[in-house]
C-alpha cells in the first residue's frame, strides 16, 4: 500500500506560540521573531513521519496538523513565507 | 414579488422563453443618480427609473441560466477581492442545504465611503440585488448588514419595500460592527452568528459551511447593485462600459489632495489621471497614490497616471483598485509618516486571534514610526518581520499591512535616505489620511 504524502499545517488561531514543535522538529519547523513557528509546506519525509506524528501529538494547543500534502497550500497555513534565516 | 420585465404587462413573467431584455441607460453614472435624480432614491424614484426587477425563476435552470448571464457580464466582486461574482455564487448553489446570502454594507476601510454613499442614495439597487442573489442560489433568507451610518435609511427602504408588497424574500437589516477586520467575509458571518467580529478559520469555506452552517454567499453592496441592472438589462448591457476583460462601471472613493472628495463612479479601465480629474484632480501636485485601500499599494503618481484603473491595468504596478480607494498624497506631505500612521491603526485593528499579526504588525509600526522621526530605524529588521508577517493570519489583514509597508519602502526609496540624514519634506504636523483616533495605543 502506498502511504499518501503529508503536509504540516499550523492553525494561526489556536496556536499561542509554545514552540514545542520547533524543539521537536527543528529540521521542519522554524519560530519567527515572537516565537510562532513557520512549517515547512513541503511533504513530510516518509523517514520523520513518526517524530512529526509525534509532534502533533505534543502541540498542547491542537494547533499543529498533518494534512493531504496534496491539499492546496492556503496562505494561513502558517508556511507560505518559507523558513527565512533573516 | 415583481412581475417581469419594466413593461412586462402580462400576469405571469413567461417561463422558458426569455424576453429581450429592455435597453437599459446609456453610460454613466448607472448606480448614484438614477435619471439624473440627486440624492436618496426612494421606491418611487427607483422604480421610475429603473423599473420593476425580473425575478429569477425558482427551478434549477432558470438559476443556472441567471449565473450564466451574470458570468457571461463579467460581474466582479466590489468589495477589495475581485472574485467573480458568477463563480462564488455557482459555489454556493453547487452545495446542499438551503443557502443564506449575506449583503455586505459593513465598509469597514476608515477612508472609504463608496458603500455607504450608494446605500444612502440607491438603497433600493441594493435591496434588488440582494433579492436577485436569493433567488439565483435558492436561499430563503437574506441579511443586508449596514454600516450604523445608513442603517435607518435602508431599513426605511425596506420598510417601504414592504408597505408596496414588494419584499419577496426573507430580507433584514442588521447594524454592521465597527472595526478595520469587520468587514472581512468571514467576520461578517462571525458577527451575525455570534456577535464576534472577526474573522474565523478557512476551510470551511463560507459557501461551503457560512451562516448557521448553511451555504452562504457574501456579496459586497456594490456587487449587488450591479447584479440588479444586470438582472434588468443583460450582460451585453453591463459589458457596454469598460474593457471586454474587465467591463462594467465602479465606485471609487477620492480623497487626500483632490479639489473634491468623495465617491464617483467611473468606468472601469479610466485612466488613473482621469479617476482624479472626476474629484476635480490636482495632478501638478501630486507626489503619490495609495490605491485600493489602507490595506492596497502605493504607487509614484508619474508612473501610474496614464495606467487604466482596473486590475490588469494596475498590477504592473503590483496594485489593483481594491475596494475603489484612490488616497493621492501632494507634493508637501509625507509619505512614510503618512504610513507609519496607516500601519499603527492597521495593527490596532487587528482581530487579535494569531501571533504573527498580534506581534508582528506592532512592531513593524514602530520601525515605521522611526523611519518616519529619522531616529533608529532598522531597516534589516523591518524587512525580516514584513517577511515573517506576511501569509500567517487567519485572514488577510497582516497581508494588507504588508503590501502597504513594502510598497511605501519601494516608493519613497527618495525620502527614506532623506530622512536617514533626518530630513522630511513635511511641515510637521502635516496630515492627510484620516485614521480613527486610536484608543490605547498598543
Amino acid at each position: 500500500m502506498t502511504r499518501r504524502l503529508l503536509r504540516l499545517r499550523v492553525d494561526p488561531i489556536l496556536c499561542d506560540g509554545r514552540g514545542l514543535c520547533a524543539a521537536l522538529l527543528p529540521e521542519l519547523v522554524g519560530l519567527d521573531d515572537w516565537g510562532f513557528p513557520i512549517v515547512s509546506v513541503e511533504p513530510v519525509a516518509p523517514a520523520r513521519l513518526d517524530e512529526a506524528r509525534a509532534a502533533v501529538r505534543a502541540c498542547p494547543k491542537l494547533a499543529l496538523s498533518l494534512v493531504p500534502a496534496e491539499l492546496a497550500v492556503r496562505r494561513s497555513d502558517g508556511g507560505v513565507s518559507r523558513p527565512r534565516p533573516g | 414579488m415583481s412581475s417581469g420585465w419594466p413593461d412586462d404587462t402580462a400576469e405571469a413573467p413567461p417561463r422558458r422563453t426569455v424576453p429581450a431584455p429592455p435597453a437599459g441607460p446609456v453610460g454613466l453614472p448607472r448606480l448614484l443618480s438614477p435619471a439624473g435624480l440627486p440624492g436618496h432614491a426612494g421606491l418611487a424614484e427607483h422604480l421610475a427609473a429603473h423599473g420593476h426587477r425580473p425575478a429569477v425563476p425558482a427551478e434549477q435552470g432558470g438559476r443556472l441560466a441567471f449565473v450564466e448571464e451574470v458570468d457571461r457580464a463579467g460581474l466582479r466582486g466590489r468589495g477589495g477581492a475581485g472574485f467573480p461574482t458568477a463563480l462564488k455564487m455557482a459555489a454556493v448553489l453547487a452545495e446542499r442545504g438551503r443557502p443564506v446570502v449575506v449583503a455586505n454594507g459593513t465598509e469597514g476601510e476608515p477612508a472609504s465611503a463608496k458603500d455607504k454613499v450608494l446605500l444612502a442614495k440607491a438603497p433600493h439597487l441594493v435591496l434588488d440585488g440582494t433579492e436577485l442573489a436569493a433567488e439565483a442560489v435558492g436561499a430563503d433568507e437574506a441579511v443586508v448588514v449596514c454600516h450604523p451610518a445608513v442603517l435607518g435609511l435602508v431599513q426605511a427602504a425596506l420598510d417601504e419595500r414592504r408597505r408596496a408588497r414588494l419584499d419577496g424574500v426573507g430580507l433584514r437589516v442588521v447594524e454592521a460592527a465597527e472595526g478595520f477586520v469587520a468587514g472581512e467575509a468571514s467576520a461578517v458571518v462571525n458577527w451575525l452568528r455570534r456577535g464576534r467580529p472577526i474573522p474565523t478559520r478557512t476551510p470551511p469555506r463560507l459557501s461551503e459551511r457560512g451562516l448557521y452552517g448553511r451555504p452562504t454567499l457574501v456579496q459586497n453592496v456594490e456587487t449587488l447593485a450591479h447584479l440588479a441592472l444586470v438582472a434588468r438589462f443583460g450582460a451585453d448591457w453591463y459589458r457596454s462600459v469598460g474593457p471586454p476583460e474587465e467591463p462594467g462601471s465602479l465606485l471609487v472613493t477620492l480623497l487626500g489632495g483632490v479639489e473634491r472628495p468623495g465617491v464617483y463612479e467611473v468606468a472601469v479601465g479610466t485612466t488613473v489621471s482621469s479617476v482624479l480629474e472626476a474629484g476635480g484632480g490636482s495632478a501638478p501636485t501630486a507626489q503619490a497614490l495609495l490605491l485600493g485601500g489602507y490595506f492596497g499599494t502605493w504607487v509614484d503618481y508619474g508612473s501610474a497616471s496614464e495606467r487604466p484603473f482596473s486590475r490588469a491595468g494596475l498590477a504592473p504596478l503590483g496594485a489593483s483598485p481594491g475596494a475603489g480607494l484612490v488616497a493621492m498624497l501632494p507634493a508637501d506631505a509625507c509619505g512614510l509618516a503618512e504610513t507609519a500612521r496607516l500601519a499603527r491603526y492597521l495593527a490596532s485593528q487587528s482581530a487579535g486571534q494569531c501571533g504573527p499579526c498580534v506581534f508582528g504588525l506592532p512592531a513593524i509600526a514602530s520601525q515605521l514610526e522611526a523611519l518616519a522621526a529619522g531616529e533608529g530605524f532598522r531597516r534589516d529588521l523591518l524587512v525580516r518581520w514584513l517577511a515573517q508577517v506576511d501569509g500567517r493570519g487567519a485572514c488577510a489583514h497582516p497581508d494588507g499591512a504588508v503590501r502597504l509597508v513594502r510598497s511605501a519602502l519601494r516608493v519613497f526609496r527618495e525620502e527614506v535616505e532623506r530622512h536617514a540624514r533626518g530630513r522630511c519634506i513635511a511641515p510637521p504636523g502635516r496630515r492627510v489620511l484620516p485614521v480613527p483616533a486610536l484608543g490605547a495605543v498598543p
